[in-house]
C-alpha cells in the first residue's frame, strides 16, 4: 500500500517526534499495567485473607428478641385497659440452631456446597495468673474446619489433627499464645461467662494473619465446648459453608436464609468494608490510567496537528496527483495507530518489568499481615485491555487531525 | 484531430471577501498533442481557469470535458482517480515530497494507481527520469536537488502514468533562463513526439512565443 509507505516515511523522517509521542502512550500503558497489577494483587490478597477467616456462608442464630408480645397482655386480657410496658426484658433465649443435624445433612447433600463445618462459638476468659484475657473459642470438628480454612497451612506449631489425639486439647492463635506466654504442652484455664471453667492443653498454634483473630480465637473439639458450657451433644450455634463457586455466595445465602430461617451471611456482606475498599481501588486504578492515557492522547493529537500543519504542501500535491480524501485520512491515521500500537507494546513490556520488580520488593515485616512481598498479580486480560486501550486512544486522537487533513483544499495551497 | 479538452460556458465566482466574477463564459477546446500556453496579466483568471480544468476546483458553472468525458458533477473520489490516471501536474514551486528519493517521488502516482507491479513501476520511473536526464539522481533525496533539477523530476513524475494531458502552473516561474529553455524543449518534445497535450499558465512571453497556439486572457475572458 502506497499510503502506508508514505505514513512510514513521515514517521521515520521525524524519529524524535515519533518517539516522544510513543513514550506518552508507553508511560500511560505502563502505569496502567503496574497499577492494575498491584491494585488487583492487593484486592486478591485482601480477598484471600478474608476467605481465610470468613467462610463463604456463615449460618447462625442471630439474637432477635420479640418485644411486641408481653406476658402482661395475657394477664390483663379480660380488662378494658391500655397497658404500656416500659423496658421489657427478653426471655431466656438459646442461641443454638434447632434441628442442627437435619440442616447439616441437608447442606451436605447440596451439590453447590463442598464443605460444611458446624461449630459452637462462645466467649471465654483465658486465665493468665491473676489476669483474665477476653477472647472466644470455637468448638469445631477440626477436620471439617481445617478443610474450609486450610488450617494446615496456617499452623505455626503442631497439626490440626493433634486436637483429636489429645484429650482436652486447644489450638491457639499466635497473638493469644504470646500474650499468655504459652507453648505447646502448656495448660490454660478457660472460664465461660456462665462461670464454669476447664483446663486445656495447648497442642498447636496458628496464625491467620489477621490480628483480631490471632489475638482472640482458639479451636477446641466441639464435644469439649459443649461439655464446658453444659450443653447437650446437638448444641450448635453456627455452621460454616464452603461453596463450589464463592461468587455465588450472596444469592446462595439468601436461598439458605429462606430455607432454614437462620441468618446467613455471605463473605461479601460480612466483609463489606473490605469489598468497598476493593471497589475504591478499582475505580482509582481506572481513573488514573484513563487520565494518563487521555494526556497521552492529547500529546498525539498535538503532534498529529503539527505534522499535518508541516505537511500541508505535501497533502495538496498528493491530492492533485489523485490521492483521495480517504487516502489522506489513512496516511495520517495509520501514523497515529502505529504510534499507539508500538507505544502500547513498549508500555506493556515496561509495565510488566515494573510489576515484576514490585513483586520482588519485600513487604515491611508486620506481625498482623502475613505478606512477604508486595502483592502483584499478572493477568493476561489486563495486558490485552491495555493494548486495546493503547490503540483506541491514539485512534480517537488521530482521527480529527486526519479528517482535517483530508479536507484541505489543494487549490489554496498550490496557488500559494 | 480529436479534442483532448473542451470547456463550455465556464463561469466562476469568488465569494470571499465579496462576490466577484473571475471568469466569464469561457469556451474553447484543445486538441490532442497541442502545446498551449495560457497567458495574461496577473489577476486575469488564468490560474483560476487552470485549476478548474485540473478538476481540483469544482466550484464553477459550465461544463468541462477531458477525453470527451464530462467531469462536471463527478464525485471527489472519481475526480481523484481521474486525475491520477489522466492528468500530470507541474507547479511553480516544485512540490516534491522531501522525505522521498527522486525515484520514489516519480513512482508514487503510479503506486497509487496500482496497475503495475512495484518492479515495473520502478523501471518506468527510471525510464522517465532518463528522458529528462535525471536518472543519475534517482537515489538522492529530492530536497538535495537544485530548482531546475527538481522541476525536471516533477515533470518526470507528471509523466509516470502516461497522462493524456499535462497541466502546468508557471512551471518556469522559479527557473533561470537556461532551465526555462530546457523545460520548454521538454514540453515541446512531449507534445509533438509523444502526443501529450500540454496546457501551461505562464508569464513568460518568450516561452509562449514559440508554442503552437496561445490562449490570451484579459479580465476573465479569452481574447480573440
Amino acid at each position: 500500500m502506497v499510503d502506508t509507505l508514505i505514513a512510514k516515511r513521515h514517521l521515520m523522517a521525524n524519529k524524535k517526534q515519533t518517539l516522544v509521542a510513543m513514550l506518552g502512550v508507553t508511560f500511560g500503558i505502563a502505569m496502567f499495567i503496574l497499577m492494575i497489577s498491584f491494585m488487583i494483587g492487593v484486592n486478591q490478597f485482601m480477598e484471600d485473607t478474608m476467605l481465610s477467616s470468613t467462610p463463604d456462608i456463615h449460618i447462625y442464630n442471630d439474637i432477635k428478641t420479640d418485644y411486641t408480645v408481653s406476658i402482661a397482655g395475657d394477664y390483663f386480657k379480660d380488662k378494658k385497659l391500655l397497658v404500656s410496658v416500659r423496658h421489657p426484658k427478653p426471655k431466656q433465649v438459646n442461641l443454638n440452631i434447632k434441628n442442627a443435624s437435619g440442616i447439616i445433612n441437608d447442606l451436605r447433600n447440596d451439590p453447590e456446597i463442598t464443605r460444611v463445618s458446624p461449630f459452637l462459638s462462645t466467649q471465654v476468659f483465658y486465665n493468665y495468673g491473676p489476669v483474665q484475657i477476653n477472647g472466644y473459642i470455637n468448638g469445631v470438628n477440626i477436620i471439617d474446619e481445617s478443610k474450609i480454612f486450610d488450617l494446615r497451612s496456617k499452623m505455626i506449631v503442631g497439626q490440626p489433627e493433634d486436637l483429636l489425639n489429645t484429650d482436652k486439647g486447644i489450638i491457639m492463635g499466635r497473638g493469644l499464645a504470646n500474650k499468655l506466654n504459652l507453648g505447646v504442652g502448656d495448660m490454660v484455664t478457660l472460664t465461660t461467662p456462665a462461670g464454669t471453667s476447664m483446663s486445656f492443653r495447648v497442642v498447636g498454634i496458628f496464625a491467620i494473619g489477621i490480628g483480631t483473630i490471632d489475638d482472640t480465637r482458639s479451636y477446641i473439639n466441639l464435644a469439649n465446648v459443649q461439655q464446658l458450657m453444659g450443653k447437650d451433644r446437638s448444641y450448635i450455634t453456627d455452621i460454616n459453608v464452603k461453596l463450589t463457586n464463592n461468587k455465588l455466595a450472596p444469592s446462595k445465602a439468601g436461598e439458605l436464609y429462606k430455607k432454614y430461617n437462620y441468618k446467613s451471611d455471605d463473605w461479601q456482606t460480612a466483609n463489606s468494608s473490605v469489598m468497598a475498599s476493593n471497589i475504591v481501588r478499582d475505580v482509582l486504578t481506572y481513573v488514573v490510567s484513563i487520565t494518563l492515557l487521555t494526556v497521552a492522547g492529547f500529546g498525539i493529537y498535538n503532534i498529529m496537528n503539527m505534522t499535518i500543519q508541516n505537511k500541508m504542501k505535501d497533502i495538496a500535491i498528493l491530492k492533485a496527483q489523485g490521492f483521495s480524501g480517504q487516502d489522506i485520512v489513512r496516511i495520517f491515521l495509520s501514523q497515529s495507530l502505529f504510534i499507539g500500537f508500538f507505544g502500547a507494546l513498549m508500555g506493556e513490556i515496561l509495565g510488566f518489568l515494573l510489576s515484576y520488580a514490585l513483586s520482588r520488593v519485600p513487604f515491611p515485616h508486620n506481625d498482623f499481615i502475613s505478606l512477604k512481598y508486595f502483592p502483584v498479580i499478572f493477568n493476561p486480560a489486563h495486558y490485552l485491555f491495555g493494548l486495546v486501550f493503547g490503540v483506541i486512544t491514539p485512534f480517537i486522537a488521530g482521527l480529527m487531525p486526519s479528517i482535517k487533513a483530508s479536507r484541505i483544499d489543494p487549490v489554496v495551497i498550490l496557488r500559494g | 484531430m480529436s479534442t483532448a479538452l473542451r470547456v463550455e460556458n465556464l463561469n466562476k465566482f469568488f465569494h470571499e471577501p465579496e462576490d466577484f466574477q473571475v471568469l466569464f463564459d469561457i469556451s474553447f477546446s484543445v486538441n490532442k498533442g497541442e502545446f498551449v500556453p495560457v497567458i495574461g496579466k496577473s489577476g486575469c483568471g488564468k490560474s483560476t481557469l487552470l485549476y478548474l480544468l485540473s478538476t481540483l476546483d469544482t466550484d464553477y458553472h459550465g461544463k468541462i470535458f477531458i477525453n470527451d468525458r464530462v467531469l462536471t458533477g463527478e464525485s471527489q473520489n472519481n475526480l481523484a482517480r481521474f486525475r491520477n490516471e489522466n492528468i500530470g501536474f507541474v507547479f511553480q514551486f516544485h512540490f516534491l515530497l522531501p522525505e522521498f528519493t527522486v525515484l520514489e517521488n516519480v513512482m508514487l502516482p503510479a503506486l497509487k494507481l496500482g496497475k503495475l507491479s512495484h518492479k515495473e513501476i520502478e523501471e518506468q520511473a527510471i525510464d522517465k527520469l532518463r528522458q529528462l536526464q535525471m536518472d543519475k539522481f534517482a537515489q538522492k533525496l529530492s530536497s538535495r536537488l537544485s530548482g531546475g533539477q527538481q522541476q525536471r523530476v516533477a515533470i518526470a513524475r507528471a509523466l509516470i502514468n502516461n497522462p493524456t494531458i499535462i497541466m502546468a502552473d508557471e512551471p518556469t516561474g522559479n527557473l533561470d533562463s537556461i532551465n526555462t529553455g530546457l523545460v520548454f524543449d521538454i514540453f515541446k518534445e512531449l507534445s509533438h513526439q509523444k502526443g501529450i497535450t500540454i496546457l501551461t499558465v505562464t508569464h513568460d512571453l518568450d516561452f509562449a512565443k514559440n508554442a503552437d497556439r496561445v490562449i490570451e486572457m484579459v479580465d476573465g475572458r479569452i481574447k480573440n
